[in-house]
């Protein structure tokens, strides 16, 4: 695939997404640091996994990469058109929004949630179909409808648009929801979790689905996962790239072969820890390699580089400044930590103490995390 | 039907803590019996750590239920299930009073369940929890304190911070954690989780995985760890029970289950299974769905996605027999799987 051939089709420039918290009834308002300073870019036919832990940052990357959450800082351009620009008629736009609404689709994580329970899954497909494309006769939008049924292996076609949502399993459901983003011919597709909520048997198959459409109709994904398998599977699949996101940073982005096996960055080498392996390997520790298990909050974001607090190889100059995102390896991956700078004074700068694990809980900064 | 577990020859030096006998699950729906149980057995040995795996409606939710006596009204659950405590007289759980049960299910076999979120109480405190399954237990209020404060500090909490907060002031993680102390504090022998850690982020998983080792050690439990993730519990547990179709298929010591399965479905699931070894080309899915309980296929539940079936599966559903060491299977064909469903795990990197 054109991993960085041509233009973007979306860019994401010094992105930050913060939203104003309120705490309890009267409690004055917190900012909760969302998204910060991200840059990105998306190109044509391109897989890029995000991964980390919920509040992260990922779903609202994700939700603002296709336009759904506003930035308050930043940009995000579709074809080099800016997004919320377009929406609000600002300056020249020349994508108009709608085509823009319609090129950038999302598949949820609870595929059931995003069905309408009273009507079938025709009617539920026939629905964006007659917004966006009114042209269409209610045979040609039966016959595009059952088509792609067909394509996606929901065979009969017929007798699954005649269902409701209850008679079909997970694994029909996401299906059903991949055929409504796909009817829109997308440019981008944003899927959060949609894989990590079905059965270990079904994993593999939807993956792969995924990636036949993506020949077919010429769409990106934006995939969305905690689970760094299935990171792995659909980008070394889809030669795609892999994005590692600590609060609200990217900490590490790259081909798959860079990032989940030669890892540079102490947090992805945490998360690849934390993934099991079928064979237990003796040379691999059973303590987590991090100084506290639980993630700080959001909404007061640790200083310098936020894994500091955490993070087992933190120096002193960790705690106050923070590592850019640079580009190693010809390209193939770029990473935001002061040990993959060999001139850097990280090294001869003091480690932190507390060496060993902590008892989490223990500042205020373990409270409960922002839902992701 | 499933052969009881008293035809295999086990270890005789390996004590059993919980005997679950030829028990099964029935509801009466609409659309005729629904068994969501058939005949299972399964024995649970004294200070092990043992995984039940199984998909979504592979019924091992309701084995987690049915080890406590805890399936809801209306399933009716029969069949035998002994509890041999450490010392006395085993107990026949299914002829306890109600009285009884409660002690057992608290004081000897203690039960964590899926969804950390919604055991605790939104509006009391989590130190409440504690006090009141204290007080209801009749134990020292003090002294079952002072446990629950070393049994968090074990989870890695902070164990007044955690005690003084509401449920929702906690993380999922820590939630989770908090729950798992709560099951612990009336030191019971058997801890049974139903998949304790599926809402939890990977990192999260995987260092409650750990905890729970060293807590195992310390405190002399026997576990039960009920969960749909084969890779996540291969590190942890000493023996794995794999499930499919309400019924056991093969259960065996886990690191022969994971080199050596011979039940197809349990070699698919392995090969179906995402993973960062194997390489991708021999990474593939079960084709076909898990069946409906009310219209399980006849002999073998397996054949319609198996490859190895024949009419001999349609027709009779096999035993479990035992074939090796601690290893036993219910496949008719359990000689050929590992040639029709090879493992290529691929060179580790």
């Amino acid at each position: 695939m054109s991993r960085s051939n041509g233009e973007p089709v979306i860019s994401i420039e010094d992105l930050e997404v913060h939203f104003e918290k309120k705490d309890g009834f009267l409690g004055k308002s917190q900012t909760v640091y969302a998204v910060d300073g991200l840059d990105l870019d998306i190109y044509e036919n391109d897989v890029l996994v995000l991964v980390g832990e919920s509040g992260c940052g990922k779903t609202t990357l994700g939700k603002t990469a296709i336009g759904l959450q506003e930035p308050t800082g930043g940009s995000v351009k579709y074809r080099g058109q800016d997004i919320w620009d377009a929406k609000e008629g600002n300056g020249d736009v020349d994508i108009p929004y709608d085509e823009i609404r319609r090129s950038l689709q999302i598949i949820h994580q609870d595929p059931g949630s995003a069905l309408n329970p009273n009507r079938t899954v025709m009617a539920n497909l026939s629905e964006p179909l007659k917004k966006w494309e009114p042209d269409l006769d209610l045979n040609d939008r039966r016959e595009r409808i059952i088509s792609l049924l067909e394509r996606v292996g929901m065979t009969p076609p017929q007798d699954y648009a005649s269902r409701y949502a209850h008679q079909l399993s997970g694994g029909e459901k996401q299906r059903v929801v991949l055929v409504r983003a796909l009817l829109m011919n997308p440019d981008l597709i944003l899927a959060d979790e949609a894989v990590s909520a079905l059965d270990v048997s079904l994993r593999i198959e939807m993956m792969d689905l995924m990636l036949e459409l993506q020949d077919l109709i010429d769409t990106s994904y934006l995939f969305i996962s905690h689970d760094l398998s299935n990171a792995r599977y659909i980008s070394e699949k889809a030669d795609g790239r892999v994005g590692i996101m600590y609060l609200g940073e990217l900490v590490e982005v790259g081909s798959p072969e860079r990032v989940l096996f030669d890892t540079k960055h102490p947090y992805s080498k945490v998360l690849r820890w934390a993934t099991p392996d079928l064979k237990s390997d003796p040379d691999v520790s059973s303590v987590p390699p991090v100084r506290r298990i639980d993630i700080p909050d959001a909404v007061n974001p640790p200083s310098g580089c936020r894994f500091h607090t955490r993070c087992p190889e933190a120096r002193e100059v960790c705690a106050q400044e923070p590592p850019r995102l640079l580009e190693t390896d010809d390209g193939d991956r770029r990473v935001a930590c002061f040990r993959a700078e060999p001139d850097h004074e990280y090294w001869d700068s003091d480690p932190i103490e507390d060496e060993s694990l902590e008892v989490g809980g223990a500042g205020d900064d373990d409270q409960a995390t922002a839902d992701d | 039907m499933t052969v009881s577990e008293t035809q295999f020859e086990h270890e005789p030096e390996q004590e059993i803590i919980l005997e679950v006998e030829n028990v099964s699950v029935e509801f009466d729906m609409e659309r005729g019996t629904s068994r969501v149980l058939d005949t299972v057995s399964l024995d649970v040995r004294r200070g092990e750590t043992i995984g039940v795996v199984g998909e979504s409606g592979s019924g091992k939710s309701m084995f987690a239920s049915a080890m406590l006596d805890a399936v809801v009204d209306p399933g009716i659950l029969s069949g035998d299930l002994t509890y041999y405590p450490n010392e006395g007289e085993p107990v026949d759980v299914l002829n306890l009073s109600d009285e009884e049960l409660r002690r057992l299910r608290w004081e000897e076999i203690s039960l964590v369940f899926q969804g950390a979120m919604s055991s605790f109480n939104p509006v009391i405190k989590v130190e409440d929890h504690f006090v009141e399954t204290l007080e209801d237990h009749g134990y020292d209020v003090d002294e079952g304190l002072e446990r629950a404060h070393q049994l968090l500090a074990d989870l890695y909490l902070d164990p007044n911070r955690v005690l003084d907060s509401y449920p929702h002031e906690l993380s999922g993680g820590m939630k989770q954690r908090a729950l798992i102390a709560l099951g612990l504090l009336l030191e019971p022998n058997v801890l049974v989780m139903d998949e304790p850690t599926a809402a939890l982020d990977l990192l999260m998983q995987r260092s409650i995985i750990s905890l729970l080792e060293d807590i195992k050690e310390k405190y002399d439990l026997t576990l039960v760890f009920i969960t749909h993730d084969l890779p996540l519990v291969g590190e942890l547990c000493d023996r794995l029970a794999v499930m499919y179709s309400f019924q056991f298929v093969e259960s065996g010591p886990t690191a022969e289950i994971i080199d050596h399965a011979k039940h197809p479905y349990t070699r698919a699931l392995l090969n179906a299974t995402p993973n960062m070894q194997m390489p991708l080309e021999t990474m593939r899915p079960i084709e076909g769905a898990s069946p409906d309980p009310v219209n399980v296929p006849p002999g073998c539940s397996y054949h319609p996605r198996c490859e190895l079936a024949d009419d001999l599966c349609e027709a009779q559903d096999p035993a479990r027999e035992l074939i090796g060491d601690d290893h036993d299977v219910a496949c008719h064909h359990w000689e050929e799987s590992a040639d029709a469903i090879p493992f290529d795990r691929g060179e580790s990197r």
